[in-house]
This record gives structure tokens, C-alpha cells and sequence, in this order.
């Protein structure tokens, strides 16, 4: 879908009158991503500080080095980083993933769903365990983005 | 607890903390599902374990049965509770529970299924013959004319998937309802999945009257007393008491009777509350609906009983007898209760979320919160605005009403608006101190 300048003016002029503060907008050929005035993320921090209540071991023992990316799980469920058992897993650490590459299953009651990375880069490493129970937003892998 | 070791508490916000303190009393594990949005919440802080079960959005999070379920089974829970509201009345969380080897704490996923069927429930009701409003389904315009008119104007147009006041229309004359219909059926269709609709009499000077009762695995069917419930808008309700003021000894047990009998024919188990709509100028009362949940006013009946109903709840479900008879059931005092809610009344009742820099209940003798906020807790958008039951205990009414406006009166909060004025001016108000108030009082009161 080719873009006008005018059509760019129009999508600044609505994201402007609009509460929101950053929009990223990804679908096939076009990718979008505005940032509204300087990043102060310090503004909208919640005046509050929220009690750390006991992380999941994996999460707390393992903190990103700079510049490695996250890939969370995007539902709560059972984590199978292959397709069945006694296959491969679909990536391990120094794999190159592409976002729609597929990197485990999460199962919800018997449906599996494919997780897809989301993101280009090499696995930096696997922080869930095969079949445990992953919560919604858990980390799953760490990714050297390309 | 026999079997029960590990509770998976399905909901948020001040049931779930409730669930959580009662399991705690048992000496029963509770790991609670919260959402993104409620990780930082106190049930969550005091439960053996949460999980995030997903985002804000009930509908990505507290609605997911296959979610609650995966999660249930994924920390080794052997129950689910379901609160009230969510899926607590979802019979296929229910069913998909039990094909998983998990304990629903509630009735089966049957019994669920019919109450949630209003018709089928007034049916129900009638073989066992307890009184409904006449009424009658309608689909085509012609039907719908000839049961107009046989019941009289004004009347209720209600979803058959409906309930807990959801799902309702008033059409004052025949033009009103012929206008209305269509959109209450896409509504309902839209809302419940069943477009089935309804029309019933419409009883003006009405009295919301349930009657709580409770029934174990063995065939043991009793009641707890009744709650009066009559101070509502929109069909939400405001203020809940007991005993209900004014009643006749003669109508109270005609209810508690009525209440077992449709217990006992439909073959509910667990808690449940019967509702019935009580006509103000002649004491009759008719069957509304069965709620097969925990409700939110359930502490008036446990402190005028002295009975933990959560507890009971886990208890029955873990198939223990209920353990008293009828006769052992004695009531004591009154008891209020009312619902502080984080809304604008004067702008049309909008939730207010946000966050509270200040909340804080002064601590009375007489006085129960129920409450899963402090200063600093966040509102979340996402859900109800139900900030804090304060639940009144005394020996009369009069003395119940002066403990709730003294709480109120010396309540902090800030950050957020709240109905607190309002709940004040009603307790105090001539027609409540009274004591029977009608259905739709609330609402002429405030215009």
C-alpha cells in the first residue's frame, strides 16, 4: 500500500490528537513506528513502587545482558520447545531466527499454539524448561538481535 | 479437608483475597490466577503462589476456562473456585474442570447450565411449585402481542440467557415494546449467545428478596436465612441487609421454603442464592432467578448466622456432609452491608480508575471490610469498580445503619471519586431509616 505524504500528514494527525505516546504498526509491506515528543518514560512511571513478589527463578537468575531481546510468552500454558517428543527442538542456543520463525509450542488445554520469535537474531539462550508450566509473559528466550 | 489440598483461585480483587484468607483458615494451599494487571494486587501478594494468567482484559485473562484450567493443573491444584462474576457461572468451566480430575467448588456443570437458562428455570420452579411472575417466551410479533396482552402493560422484556441483572428491558405500552424487542433480541443474542427473549410481569412496588441456601453431596438441603436486597440501580444492587425489614414471619418462611424446594428439585449442590421478587403492596413473592455462586453480600449472612460461607463452600465440595441441621441455623442481630464503589455519580456513575493515595477504613468494633485495596493500589480499568464492602453487625437496624454512616463518614480516600456520598444520604434517608424500600426507590431518590 503505497503512502502519500498527505497520508502520512493525516496518520501524525491523528496519533498527535490522540492520547497515545508511541505506536508501532507492522503488516505486510509496511512497517510504522512514531515516537510522540521525547522518550520520558520517568512521566508516565507509576508513582508507586510495586513490591517485587518472588520471581519465577528463571527470570530472576538470569538478567539480558545489554541489547538482548526477550521473547515472552504471549499466554499462559505448557512450553514444548518441540513439535512432539522425541523430535528436535525447533531452535537451540546459536540459532538464527527470523520473527515469524517458529521457536516452541505452548499448550492450553490440548490446543497447541505456535510461538513465533517475533524478532530476527541468534537464541542467546532458553530460559524455560521443556513441558513446565510457562505464565503469561514469562521470558522464554534471549535473543542477540541481527 | 479430605481432598482438597490446593485451591486455584479463579478471580480477583476482594473475592479473591476473601477465598484466599478462607483457605488459609483451613490450612489449604491457594495459588491465585491474576492477570497482568493484578500481579502487584494483595490476593496475589498473600496467596502460596500466583500465576499470570494474562493481560488486563478479562476477556485475554479472568474469561480464558482453558487458561484457568491449564493453570490449575500446571501448580498441581486440585480445586477451582470461581468467585463470583467471570466464569463462576460458566458451565463449561465447570465440565472442563472435572474432565480434568479438578474439584469445581460450585454446583455441577448441569444444574450451572439449567439455572442459567431463565426459562428453563422458571419451568423448574413451577414443577416444583414454587410461584413465578406470568410470563412467557416470545418469538413471533403476533405471539408477542397476545402474551402483551394477557400479562399487561408495563412489562419486562428479559434474555432467557440473561440474569444477575443483565438482560433487561421495560416497555411501558404495546408501541414501546414493539420498538424495543428487536433490539433486546440482537442484544441478548450479542451478549449471552442465546437471543431467546422473554416477557414477564412487571410488579411496580417491588422488594428484591434472596434467599441463600446450601446443599451438600449427600442430599442435605437447607437455608440460611434471606437478604433484602432492594436498593439497586440499574439493577445493580447498592445496600444489602438482613433479615429483610418488615417481612411477615409467614412470608419469610414461605421464601426459605420456596428457596429449599427449588434447591432440592433441581438437584443444586454448594451454595446458591434463590431470588425472588416480593410485591410490596400485596406480599406476595414470585421466583426470579437461582445464582449458582458465592454472591457479593455474603457476608451479611455470615455474620448474622456466625458462619464462614466460603468455607463451607470448600467444604461441601470436597463432599463432606454439611455438618448442622436447619434447626442448628440461628440467627443473630442485623446486619448491613454496603458497596464502595470507585464511580462518579455526578457523572453519570463513570468508573473512576486510578490510583489511591489515600484509603483507609477507621476500625469499628461492629464493622467487617472486605477490601483487596490500601493507599497506593492501583484501579485497574479493566474490571468492576468495587472498592470495599463495609459490612455493619449490630443488635437492631437502627444501630446496624449509625455503625456504616459512621465509617463512612470517617473514611479516607483519595485519588479516585466514589459513591461514598451517596451510600451516606441513602443511609441516612427517612424512607430507608423506614425500613422497606422499593426496587426503583434509588433511582427516583437521586434524580
Amino acid at each position: 500500500m503505497p503512502l502519500s505524504d498527505e497520508d502520512v500528514r493525516e496518520i501524525l494527525r491523528i496519533i498527535d490528537e490522540s492520547g497515545v505516546s508511541e505506536l508501532r504498526i507492522d503488516t505486510e509491506g509496511f512497517s510504522l513506528h512514531v515516537v510522540k515528543g521525547e522518550r520520558r518514560l520517568d512521566a508516565t512511571a507509576p508513582t508507586h513502587t510495586p513490591r517485587p513478589r518472588d520471581p519465577e527463578p528463571t527470570i530472576s537468575e538470569q538478567q539480558p545482558a545489554d541489547g538482548v531481546v526477550t521473547i515472552p510468552a504471549p499466554m499462559l500454558g505448557t512450553f514444548y520447545r518441540a513439535e512432539a517428543p522425541g523430535k528436535p527442538p525447533f531452535v537451540e542456543v546459536g540459532s538464527t531466527v527470523e520473527p515469524d520463525t517458529i521457536v516452541c509450542i505452548i499448550e492450553v488445554m490440548k490446543m497447541m499454539n505456535s510461538v513465533p520469535a517475533g524478532v530476527s537474531g541468534t537464541v542467546a539462550a532458553v530460559v524455560a524448561d521443556n513441558a513446565q508450566l510457562v505464565e503469561y509473559g514469562q521470558p522464554l528466550f534471549r535473543v542477540e538481535p541481527a | 479437608m479430605k481432598r482438597i489440598k490446593r485451591v486455584f483461585v479463579a478471580n480477583r480483587g476482594e473475592i479473591a483475597l476473601r477465598i484466599v484468607s478462607a483457605c488459609e483458615e483451613l490450612g489449604i494451599e491457594s495459588v491465585v490466577g491474576a492477570s497482568e494487571a493484578d500481579m502487584q494486587g494483595l490476593a496475589a501478594r498473600r496467596a502460596d503462589r500466583t500465576v499470570c494468567i494474562g493481560p488486563g482484559p478479562a476477556a485475554q485473562s479472568y474469561l480464558r476456562d482453558d487458561v484457568v484450567v491449564q493453570a490449575a493443573l500446571g501448580t498441581g491444584c486440585d480445586a477451582i473456585h470461581p468467585g463470583y462474576g467471570f466464569l463462576s457461572e460458566s458451565p463449561k468451566l465447570a465440565a472442563r474442570a472435572q474432565e480434568s480430575g479438578i474439584t469445581f467448588v460450585g454446583p455441577p456443570a448441569e444444574v450451572i447450565e439449567l439455572s442459567g437458562d431463565k426459562l428453563r428455570a422458571r419451568e423448574e420452579a413451577m414443577r416444583a411449585g414454587v410461584p413465578v411472575l406470568p410470563g412467557q417466551e416470545v418469538s413471533s410479533d403476533a405471539e408477542t402481542r397476545n402474551v402483551a396482552d394477557t400479562i399487561g402493560y408495563p412489562l419486562l422484556v428479559k434474555a432467557a440467557g440473561g440474569g444477575g441483572g443483565r438482560g433487561i428491558k421495560l416497555a411501558r405500552d404495546a408501541d414501546e415494546l414493539a420498538s424495543l424487542l428487536t433490539l433486546a433480541r440482537s442484544e441478548a443474542g450479542a451478549a449471552f449467545g442465546d437471543d431467546r427473549v422473554y416477557l414477564e410481569r412487571f410488579v411496580a412496588n417491588a422488594r428484591h428478596i434472596e434467599v441463600q441456601i446450601a446443599a451438600d453431596e449427600h442430599g442435605a438441603v437447607v437455608h440460611l436465612g434471606e437478604r433484602d436486597c432492594s436498593v439497586q440501580r440499574r439493577y445493580q444492587k447498592v445496600i444489602e441487609e438482613s433479615p429483610a425489614p418488615g417481612v411477615e414471619p409467614a412470608t419469610r418462611n414461605a421464601l426459605t421454603a420456596a428457596a429449599v424446594a427449588f434447591a432440592r428439585a433441581i438437584g443444586y449442590r454448594n451454595l446458591g442464592t434463590v431470588e425472588f421478587v416480593v410485591d410490596a403492596d400485596t406480599g406476595e413473592h414470585f421466583f426470579l432467578e437461582i445464582n449458582c455462586r458465592i454472591q457479593v453480600e455474603h457476608p451479611v449472612t455470615e455474620a448474622v448466622t456466625g458462619r464462614d460461607l466460603v468455607a463451607l463452600q470448600l467444604h461441601i465440595a470436597d463432599g463432606e456432609p454439611l455438618g448442622f441441621t436447619q434447626e442448628e441455623v440461628v440467627f443473630d442481630g442485623h446486619a448491613i452491608e454496603c458497596r464502595l464503589n470507585a464511580e462518579d455519580v455526578a457523572h453519570g456513575f463513570m468508573p473512576s480508575p486510578g490510583t489511591l493515595s489515600l484509603f483507609s477504613v477507621r476500625e469499628l468494633l461492629q464493622l467487617r471490610v472486605d477490601t483487596h485495596l490500601c493507599a497506593g493500589a492501583v484501579i485497574p480499568p479493566y474490571y468492576d469498580s468495587l472498592m470495599a464492602k463495609l459490612i455493619a453487625h449490630a443488635e437492631g437496624r437502627e444501630a446496624t445503619i449509625d455503625v456504616l454512616l459512621e465509617a463512612l463518614e470517617e473514611l479516607d480516600v483519595e485519588g479516585v471519586e466514589t459513591n461514598r456520598t451517596l451510600l451516606i444520604s441513602v443511609l441516612g434517608h427517612d424512607d430507608f431509616r423506614r425500613g422497606a424500600v422499593t426496587t426503583d426507590w434509588l433511582e427516583r431518590a437521586i434524580v
